[in-house]
């Protein structure tokens, strides 16, 4: 959905992306580094500084070390070691002499841009087709040694086997592959699943030791020497300038160097922008913060400064309710719901929120001799290097973004804003530059989630059938950030879990009003499914109720026969993830066999206690099928306890079970975050919190107690698993806690008081 | 500018900083000890936890002048034998229950519950929900981080 907004590509698999045409190459990366010789035969082993890169994701030595790059980032998802895994796999590698190295933001290597739970699916094949090209050179390297048939040779463990069993090592055939030209795609031949070694198979992240021990780095944890620390003070309104400010004050801090201002961008800010402000620069952090302490500044006001998030959504709820532009219609909705028998009705509303990864926003950049060179936790490596380029006024080849571990991304960190700040400190002050974000400064300069409105109102005909649904969303497009003409929501946000609505309803219509943006919106986790599989999941409930059947049943009453569902019926807006129908289609089969999946395995309708209840949402994003089943107590003192929760997921080829499985876990703690604890509130185009006191996240013990995870066994495409647990958890929740209170939540966060 | 001389990981280490300095900084600056992690800077998240005397404390809010001759253990001082393959209990149970995602709270919620199984060695749920209430996993890893020290509690009792 971001191909608008972000000009970049969706990532076509193509032989020239991912292969090199180079047929040898001795790659000035890797020359000269030493790697550990474990081998000790020469059949084995080959010249040590010998290295095969056939292509821009492999290489190997003459050691027969194996280095692949992870070219998309690491921000918890386990990316960096799923993708290597990939290629390993279909190479024969031996996955304890693989060295995985992060990529530079670079365009050979194709799209970079780590959201969308797009990483599995855009690259599992291509990176599937570079792993099984180096195997094949590396058995013909074999075959012609030997003298021999290719399809007597066949890798395996890191090495090259003959029918009679004689054997080369890597390193020995990675000198000689070489000499070798890029075999023709139609030679190459993918592993048969059954002879997967590591996909599928569990398997630890690449990072873990490091984690524990504390030597994993960060974005903070680069230092060049001679680093200067910066911190900026910028406008509460966002865009808007600055009137005065006096620095005396600031410069008698002990250790503060400089103070100077940066120009604001005005409104709309755009996405990689510096806020602007008055900067302080110091010889350490603690001065840094003192200096910026002690600053008097006088804002300037911008087009935004009445900007108050509870008129405004008070404003957006009351044009919910108002026939507003149709983005999807099937029959005839106001037939529909004349006709009808009964009637659900129900509004939504959810605030502002904001990512607060644990590790704030941060850089280091040097700018020297017209070069620019960063350190940073980015999400969108070649976004960065562009936006530095063009902040900087040198050529994009002048630029190197260095991607360290992300502490915690959720969208946050699509946004190189922080980066470019460091880079224009850097080229100011001639010196390296650490910038600080501090956590006041995350949330109170963040992009946020939009604050919604909706409106649901479900028809329900003579025979107990669901006949009318009408849906209203409104919110401020993420594209407002950007564009002032982007006045409302688009069709990318409303496919995320509204227009998409995979249900057998003869008369729809989703309706959206006009939201104008008024303060910077952007991406988290799985960004408009929020809300709307909040809205969606919680009135199929009340549907339920008002049929007066169980919800699971319910949900399969609506859902139809199984089918592909056609594009047509979901209207000229619809979109499927930047993906053809025909390579992902709608498939109502795998949402019923996840819907079967989660009702088994929680056993639900199970008997419980007065004041526990369970409750059930299902929903399809970023391609993948999620159902939920929550389990709560909720006590006299309304206190809410998570005590179980169960996904059914079907992500196609479970490429990287763990990592799936902790996905899932952790995403219901995220989504318990945004249900239980955070609202972002502004007033005066100031946002209110702060800090993790006034904006609460869950902890310990909010988080659910138990998650469990039932991957569906599938053979479809691998599709992304980072964003999908978040959608249908909070309506599940919400449901549990109707079941276990007779309390229906149609405002977040939750309040049962 | 005052020098303090401190003990970190049982190392005496002499520093300048001004004294209201938080330890933090002065891990991370001065020392380069960057496995403490900066999360919010008001004892908030507990992803700078370190110890002192054993005692959990959050460095951003510790002025460096109140330490004396307090010892001072960071992340690294409980990584001492990781040359030699020996892992921290602790340390092991996070490995073994692979709890990271992003990794970057870690070393902070680490030193939580080393000083937590140091006080309490068979902690309940409730007595975990509490000794880790100061330190907020965004990632939500909270279910193996219980596991985890449950495991480590299991085999430091062996």
């Amino acid at each position: 959905m971001k191909t608008e907004i972000y000009e970049h590509k969706i990532f076509k698999v193509s032989r020239r992306d991912f292969l090199k045409t180079t047929s040898m190459s001795m790659s000035g990366l890797l020359l000269g580094m030493q790697f550990s010789c474990t081998d000790t035969s020469k059949k084995l082993t080959g010249n040590p500084s010998t290295v095969f890169s056939p292509n821009v994701y492999i290489n190997i030595n003459g050691n027969g070390d194996v280095i692949l790059f992870a070219h998309r980032s690491e921000m918890g998802t386990g990316i960096r070691t799923s993708l290597p895994l990939v290629m390993a796999d279909e190479l024969e590698a031996d996955w304890s002499r693989v060295k995985v190295e992060q990529a530079v933001g670079d365009e050979k290597y194709g799209d970079q841009n780590t959201d969308g739970s797009y990483s599995l699916r855009m690259f599992f094949m291509p990176l599937r087709k570079a792993g099984a090209t180096v195997r094949l050179m590396l058995e013909q390297a074999a075959a012609k040694e030997w003298n021999v048939d290719v399809s007597e040779c066949k890798a395996q463990n890191h090495e090259v086997v003959h029918t009679s069993g004689k054997a080369f090592g890597f390193g020995f055939l990675a000198e000689k592959a070489v000499a070798l030209p890029i075999p023709d795609e139609s030679k190459i031949k993918l592993k048969d699943s059954k002879d997967f070694k590591y996909i599928t198979k569990q398997s630890s992240i690449v990072d873990l030791k490091d984690i524990v021990t504390g030597k994993a780095k960060f974005g903070l944890d680069t230092k060049l020497p001679n680093t200067k620390i910066a911190v900026i003070k910028r406008n509460p309104e966002a865009g808007a300038g600055l009137k005065s400010f006096k620095m005396e004050a600031a410069m008698k801090v002990p250790g503060v160097i400089k103070v100077f201002s940066i120009d604001a961008p005005g409104f709309p800010t755009n996405f990689n922008k510096p806020l602007g402000g008055v900067v302080v620069v110091a010889e350490n952090t603690w001065a840094a913060l003192k200096g910026r302490e002690a600053l008097e500044v006088t804002w300037a006001k911008g087009i935004n400064a009445d900007y108050n998030s509870l008129e405004y959504g008070n404003d957006m709820l009351k044009r919910a309710k108002t026939k507003g532009k149709v983005r999807r219609a099937n029959g005839n909705i106001d037939q529909a719901l004349s006709k009808a028998k009964k009637i659900v009705e129900a509004d939504y509303v959810v605030p502002h929120l904001v990512h607060t990864p644990m590790e704030t926003p941060c850089a280091v950049a040097h700018f020297h001799d017209n070069t620019c060179e960063v350190w940073a936790p980015v999400q969108d490596p070649q976004g960065t290097r562009k936006s530095l380029a063009d902040a900087l006024k040198i050529d994009l080849k002048a630029v190197t973004v260095n991607v360290t571990l992300l502490g915690g991304g959720f969208g946050r960190k699509s946004k190189p804003d922080f980066v470019v700040e460091a880079a224009l400190i850097s080229k100011d002050m001639g010196t390296p530059i650490k910038i600080l974000w501090t956590r006041e400064d995350d949330i109170q300069h963040g992009f946020y989630h939009f604050p919604s409105a909706q409106h649901l109102k479900v028809g329900i005909d003579e025979n107990n059938k669901v006949s009318g649904w009408l849906h209203r969303s409104v919110f401020p497009s993420i594209g407002g950030t950007a564009n002032p003409a982007s006045v409302e929501p688009s069709g990318d946000e409303l496919n995320l879990g509204m227009i998409d609505l995979p249900y057998a309803i003869d008369n729809i219509s989703c309706e959206t009003q006009e939201a104008k943006t008024k303060i910077r919106i952007g991406w988290l986790r799985s960004v408009s499914n929020i809300q709307h599989a909040y809205a969606v999941g919680c009135t199929i409930d009340e549907v339920a109720h008002a049929r007066g059947v169980d919800p699971v049943q319910n949900i399969l009453d609506m859902l139809g026969e199984d089918r592909l569902i056609d594009a047509k019926v979901l209207g000229p807006e619809f979109q499927n993830y930047g993906q053809k129908s025909e390579d992902f289609p709608w498939n109502t089969a795998r949402y019923r066999k996840v819907i079967e999946t989660a009702k088994e395995k929680s056993g639900w309708g199970k008997s419980l206690p007065k004041g526990s209840g369970q409750g059930f949402a299902v929903h399809r994003s970023f391609l993948t099928y999620v159902a939920c089943v929550v389990e709560v107590t909720v006590d006299a003192n309304n206190k809410i306890k998570i005590v179980k929760v169960d996904y059914a997921v079907d992500c196609g080829i479970p490429v990287n079970p763990e990592r799936i499985k902790s996905q899932f876990e952790g995403g219901a703690a995220f989504a318990a975050s945004l249900a239980l604890k955070s609202e972002i509130t502004v007033v005066n185009s100031a946002v209110q919190q702060s800090n993790f006191h006034n904006y609460q996240v869950a902890r310990m013990a909010d988080a659910p107690y138990e998650t469990a995870v039932h991957i569906i066994d599938s053979n479809e495409k691998p599709t992304g698993v980072g964003e999908p647990p978040v959608p249908p958890f909070i309506p599940a929740l919400c449901n549990a806690i109707f079941a276990a209170t007779g309390k229906r939540i149609r405002q977040l966060p939750i309040s049962l008081a | 500018m005052a020098s303090y001389t401190l003990n970190i990981n049982n190392q005496s280490l002499t520093v300048n900083a001004e004294p209201d300095t938080p330890l933090l900084w002065v891990l991370r600056d001065e020392l380069d000890l960057t496995g403490t992690k900066f999360g919010c800077g008001m004892a908030l998240c507990g992803a700078c936890t370190v110890h002192l005397d054993g005692n959990s404390v959050r460095s951003c809010s510790t002025p460096v002048s109140t330490i004396g001759n307090k010892k001072v253990t960071t992340i690294e001082g409980v990584s001492v034998g990781v040359a030699e393959g020996k892992l921290h209990p602790v340390q092991q149970a996070w490995m073994d229950e692979n709890v990271p995602q992003c990794g970057y709270c870690q070393t902070g919620q680490i030193m939580s519950a080393i000083a937590l199984l140091d006080k309490n060695p068979n902690p309940s749920d409730s007595d975990i929900d509490s000794g880790m209430a100061g330190n907020i996993c965004r990632c939500g890893t909270y279910e193996r981080i219980r596991k985890a020290i449950k495991r480590a509690a299991n085999t430091t009792a062996k």
